[in-house]
């Protein structure tokens, strides 16, 4: 594996006395994204900014490359060779083009030089009309379009970037989300990305760090925090939608039978016996019948009656009086063919790998 | 004195509206013919109150900068005397000023009472406070994370406070302007530190003061439409600045 790019050792920042960020380690590396999740107020933007070096940390040590940032002017060099992007677009009051430049100019690059690269990423945002546009007429999408190019004109070793789509909407965010995402794999650019939208950071990301006040909880590739999250907040943040708390009743070769509302639910994994613990299923993983199917390798199933629909993106998502509440994904078309409404009497399935146990604190 | 005064109280033998309308004519006149005196009057004011707004851009804007992006202990106190500062009274400056440059006064070896110098001196001392307090609003109002974007498009400090300056650009100009607008208009100052002395430290306001006390209205209807004008052009453009559309 290769060195890291950036390292940050024991860092802490505090805010009017009070500590927002406790990092103990974090190790970036070159080529890779990682991306930064939590809700509003976790720290990613305070983490973002330390690492890019804006804000001073009350402690700890940031290196780059190896070597510790630890004078003004090596932050000042290394902030030539790094830059962030903004939630919001924070262009220039000049045109696309000047904005573009900016960057350039402030790294003392030559102006045949800098008309070159202007284009270059012009062209590779789709920006090139726009050019000579002044930046305030810009729309938001284009306005957050240019302020992307900017800072790759600069051809940065990290980039940083704070929920650069938030505020835009659903189209223009899917479309700039796959610009980026080309130009990141085109330039092989390390990234960090903040966002709280868990889509966003899988379609992105190579690493996700979950972050809850001021600290990493977990932090692995998508699939790692996805299907293994370490806790309750992990679990709930990356979307396991239904969170049952239960007892251990039976352990053993691998499988926990989990005594959830009076049922009894298989899991993989293994806790003591009379330990409380979580069970965490994706409704993705839940599918629906009329009848209990035979035969099932699952060895959950449970009837139950359906209390809510609603439309979740392409889905629909069914939640369920089982005992215990659980949800389910189905797609219109068996929505139909099972004749779901509220009230209606149904069968979830889900095999006992489907369930991810987590140990209560 | 410019005209032979009229026999007192001629100028009210036809009426306020006609006095008025007389001045005007005096006034279109006295412009129309390029009067030295008027003319050397209006230059001089000019000539004093721009000197003065530059110093004060200088002083005024640096403390606005340092302000608004530095932090220090006593900033606010700092913030709170800026912004008590930019409704200083002139004829409080101006006494000030007049004990500061008095022979035996701390600055009276400069020996600059009653001279341009002194003028400058104290409507610098009245700008100042208006273009640091309207300075640093106009760095404030600008996004909290744009100073961070230039740092991190690799801006050194002075970089950034020299770009952040330029986005701030118009602000900075309405400062200037506010700043000129009100030390071409007072004349508190002007006349207890210069003295109102004929070809040396005569200015607009100081100047109207004087024929109005003389009974000269056409005169000082004259020199008032002049510094109107002045006026009208000053906070025409200002307007114009703080109306022009800013779709964001």
């Amino acid at each position: 594996m290769s060195a890291p790019v950036l390292e940050a050792r024991g860092l802490t920042v505090r805010r009017g006395g009070v500590q927002v960020l406790e990092i103990p380690a974090l190790e970036l590396l070159p080529g890779t994204v990682l991306a930064l999740i939590g809700p509003n107020g976790s720290g990613k933007t305070t983490l973002l900014k330390t690492l890019a070096s804006l804000q001073d940390p009350a402690a700890g040590v940031l290196s780059f490359q190896g070597r510790p940032l630890d004078s003004r002017p090596a932050r000042e060099a290394y902030r030539q060779r790094v830059t962030m992007v903004f939630q919001e677009p924070l262009l220039f009051d000049t045109t696309v083009a000047h904005n573009l430049e900016a960057g350039l100019k402030l790294h003392g690059i030559a102006a045949p030089q800098r008309a070159r690269r202007v284009l270059a990423v012009a062209r590779q945002f789709g920006i090139e009309a726009l050019l000579g546009r002044q930046a305030r007429k810009l729309s938001g999408g284009e306005a957050q379009r240019t302020s992307l190019a900017r800072a790759f004109a600069l051809e940065p070793e990290i980039l940083f970037l704070d929920e650069p789509f938030s505020k835009l909407d659903p189209p223009t965010r899917e479309a700039l989300l796959a610009d980026l995402g080309a130009a990141l794999r085109q330039t092989a650019t390390t990234a960090v990305l903040a966002t709280h939208d868990r889509m966003e950071a899988l379609q992105l990301a190579d690493r996700l760090a979950v972050m809850h006040q001021g600290r990493i909880k977990q932090i692995g590739t998508g699939t790692e925090v996805v299907n293994q999250p370490v806790d309750e907040f992990v679990a709930e943040f990356v979307g396991m939608e239904t969170l049952l708390p239960g007892v251990v009743t039976a352990s053993g070769l691998g499988l926990c039978q989990v005594s959830v509302g009076g049922r009894t639910v298989e899991a993989v994994g293994s806790a003591g016996l009379g330990e409380a613990v979580l069970l965490g299923v994706r409704p993705e993983n839940v599918t629906l019948a009329t009848h209990a199917e035979s035969g099932s390798s699952a060895r959950n199933s449970f009837p139950g009656t359906v209390t809510r629909i609603a439309p979740r993106g392409p889905y629909f998502k069914v939640e369920l009086d089982c005992g215990f509440w659980i949800s389910a994904f189905v797609t219109p078309h068996s929505l139909e063919e099972l004749a779901l409404a509220p009230g209606r009497q149904v069968v979830a399935t889900f095999k006992a790998t489907a369930v991810h146990l987590i140990l209560r604190k | 004195m410019l005209l032979p005064a009229p026999g007192f109280p001629v100028p009210f033998h036809g009426g306020v509206l006609s006095l008025i309308w007389e001045g005007i004519k005096k006034a279109a006149e006295l412009l129309w013919t390029l009067d030295p005196e008027v003319l050397g009057i209006t230059l001089f004011s000019l000539k004093v109150s721009i000197l003065a707004t530059g110093v004060s851009l200088a002083i005024g804007g640096a403390t606005g900068m340092a302000l608004a992006l530095a932090r220090f202990p006593g900033r606010r106190l700092v913030i709170s005397l800026v912004n008590t500062g930019m409704g200083l009274p002139p004829v409080v400056v101006g006494l000030f000023v007049t004990i500061l440059l008095w022979r035996n006064g701390p600055l009276g070896f400069l020996d600059i009472l009653y001279t341009p110098s002194a003028i400058i001196l104290a409507q610098t001392v009245i700008a100042t406070p208006i273009i640091a307090g309207i300075s640093l609003a106009a760095i404030q109002q600008l996004p909290p994370d744009l100073r961070l974007q230039i740092l991190s498009l690799g801006a050194s400090r002075w970089q950034t406070v020299l770009w952040l300056a330029r986005e701030a650009r118009l602000p900075l100009m309405a400062a200037v302007m506010a700043g000129f607008g009100g030390v071409i208009s007072e004349v508190g100052a002007s006349i207890m530190v210069g003295g109102n002395i004929k070809g040396s430290t005569r200015v607009l306001t100081t100047a109207t003061v004087m024929e109005t006390g003389k009974g000269n209205f056409d005169t000082a209807i004259a020199l008032s439409l002049i510094l109107m004008v002045l006026m009208f052009a000053v906070n025409g453009a200002l307007t114009h600045i703080q109306q022009r559309d800013r779709p964001r």
